[in-house]
């Protein structure tokens, strides 16, 4: 058997490995020819980390051992499983669940600090409320993430002095977790401690119950930025340079991505947070004034088959249907008419940054004909036909000159600039964010009424038909 | 044996590591990158380990088997969503040979 000490310095040195496996997984992440195999460095850091940690704490009591084997068999069990399964449109809940997870470990390791009451030095203590602090707010926000992605909840709570409401129990949070920091709670240090992560739970909830569905890529992305930070100060309590590393690094990496989409949708994180967006946009945006105008597939299918330039631009609605292969197909076949098909990405489109590339990565779209928003827009001027499957705030030509538009001013896809534009669109009703749009009504465009997958299917018939 | 100085400067240096390494990724890897950073947070596993191994009373010891529970799926299922959507970028290059 290994010596303490000797075990000690074993395990301190796996984690730097691990640490140095993570970041240089992180980076080879950044290229698709290189991801799947940054994701499997990883893969090795964690269950070598794991491993040594396993041997490190073999000295435990029988029954805290048993337990922590029993606890590792259910989390990777149920995780395992569910990620195997879940359908590539429902990645984003999925993300949040798993992140959500990992927020509410690091609050569980808070907890345990602050509930043994063995820790006294007041910058540990003080590490370990903040962290435990971030963790619980994530945990909570990210289930009600989840819980509105997965449409749990479908209604976004608002009313009269919400934020007021907010910035009380967000006092009141920090005032319990001062207490128990400085151990002057009332009476028990252990009921101080719990009315902390109590209140802390609860903040998580009601910062995210006002956000409309149309901002959880950035939500999400903030919370996963969260987490790592909250790991990151567990880590310092615990004196584990790999928690510290990876969740800083992670902290740091989640803050840049959400500054980008935030970004991407012209709005500062304040913004996307505070603001209740979407609530007043159908009242002020209602500037939009002209009549939808229906066309049969069979009719949209001859006019794309003898089209020469297509882009296709797909948004939530390509993922709510399930319609990716579909649309493949479709391409394909039009590729085949001798039709050069495009597809145009908006950052925001989808319920996450990147989350319709990996749909049509999905369906085995070449990440070649994928273009994003700088890319593509000066080529919707030649394009014969833009398809907008499923797709609407980020093509709303608005956003560029209706200053009363809630949107104004959002980078879009200037769809509007092609020759012809049709509309895949489930029915005439205004979209997620509760914004007329105005592209729907121009002379060009043309609305096909259904769900996307059986638009699409009776395109991919009309154009056999035609061809 | 981490302490004060020396912790805010591996904090300073792993905030600049993450910052540079993300800031090179195309919007196309966004959704995996998410979720691969997601497993990285995941090592919060082998602190709740040793939280729960440190456990002396029945609370801590409940808290400390949730939280090894809930981080034990953070790791495991960000590893095997990540490598699901990582596996099916491809080009078309790479697509038509067999």
């Amino acid at each position: 058997m290994l010596s303490a000490s000797t075990l000690q310095t074993l395990t301190q040195l796996s984690y730097l490995v691990a640490a140095a496996l993570f970041i240089l997984g992180l980076k080879r992440m950044s290229s698709p020819v290189t991801a799947v195999s940054g994701v499997r460095w990883a893969g090795v850091g964690m269950l070598l980390a794991t491993a040594v940690t396993l041997l490190f704490v073999a000295g435990a009591s029988t029954l805290n051992f048993a337990l922590l084997l029993i606890a590792i068999a259910i989390g990777s069990i149920v995780a395992w499983v569910s990620g195997k399964r879940v359908a590539m449109t429902d990645m984003p809940q999925m993300i949040a669940l798993y992140n959500g997870m990992g927020g509410g470990a690091a609050a569980a390791i808070a907890a345990v600090e602050l509930y043994t009451g063995n820790e006294h030095n007041l910058v540990h203590l003080t590490m370990a409320t903040v962290g435990g602090f971030i963790g619980a707010v994530s945990f909570s926000g990210s289930l009600i993430a989840f819980a509105k992605l997965q449409g749990l909840i479908t209604k976004s709570v608002r009313f009269g002095g919400q934020k007021f409401l907010n910035l009380a129990i967000l006092l009141l949070t920090v005032a319990f977790a001062f207490m128990a920091v400085t151990d002057t709670g009332l009476g028990s240090g252990q009921l101080t401690v719990s009315l902390f992560f109590a209140f802390a739970l609860v903040l998580g909830v009601a910062m995210t119950l006002p956000i409309g569905g149309a901002d959880m890529p950035v939500v999400i992305s903030l919370y996963n930025a969260l987490t790592g930070l909250a790991v990151g100060f567990e880590g310092f309590v615990l004196d584990n340079a790999a928690m510290i590393i990876a969740g800083t690094v992670v902290g740091a990496a989640g803050t840049l991505l959400t500054q980008l989409m935030a970004k991407a949708m012209n709005r500062s994180l304040g913004n996307v947070l505070f603001a209740n967006f979407g609530e007043s946009g159908a009242s002020s945006g209602g500037g939009v004034t002209g009549t939808q105008k229906a066309i049969e597939a069979s009719d949209a299918g001859v006019m794309m088959a003898y089209s020469q330039k297509i882009i296709i631009v797909p948004g939530y609605g390509l993922a709510v249907a399930q319609a990716q292969h579909k649309v493949w197909e479709l391409s394909q076949l039009l590729i085949d008419h001798g039709v050069q098909v495009r597809f145009a990405i908006h950052p925001v489109a989808g319920r996450m940054p990147g989350h319709m590339n990996v749909l049509l990565a999905e369906a085995g779209v070449p990440y070649d004909l994928i273009s994003d928003l700088d890319e593509i827009n000066a080529e919707f001027e030649t394009a014969d036909v833009a398809l907008i499957i499923g797709a609407n705030d980020v093509v709303n030509p608005d956003a560029r000159t209706n200053k009363s538009s809630p949107i104004y001013g959002m980078p879009i896809l200037n769809a509007d600039k092609a020759k012809n534009v049709i509309v895949i669109k489930r029915g005439q009703g205004q979209g997620f964010s509760g914004i007329d749009n105005a592209l729907f009504v121009l002379d060009q465009t043309r609305m096909l009424y259904g769900d996307a997958q059986a638009a699409v299917s009776q395109l991919i018939q009309a154009v056999k038909a035609a061809g | 044996m981490i302490d004060g100085v020396i912790a805010l400067y591996i904090f300073m240096l792993a905030a600049f590591t993450g910052y540079e390494v993300i800031s090179r990724v195309p919007v196309i890897l966004h959704t995996p990158l998410m979720s691969g950073s997601n497993f990285v947070h995941g090592i919060v596993l082998v602190g709740a380990m040793v939280a729960l191994a440190t456990a002396d009373s029945t609370l801590v010891r409940v808290i400390g088997f949730i939280g090894v529970v809930l981080a034990a799926g953070n790791a495991v299922g960000g590893y095997v969503v990540t490598e699901r959507m990582l596996k099916m970028f491809v080009t078309a290059g790479k697509k038509k040979a067999p």
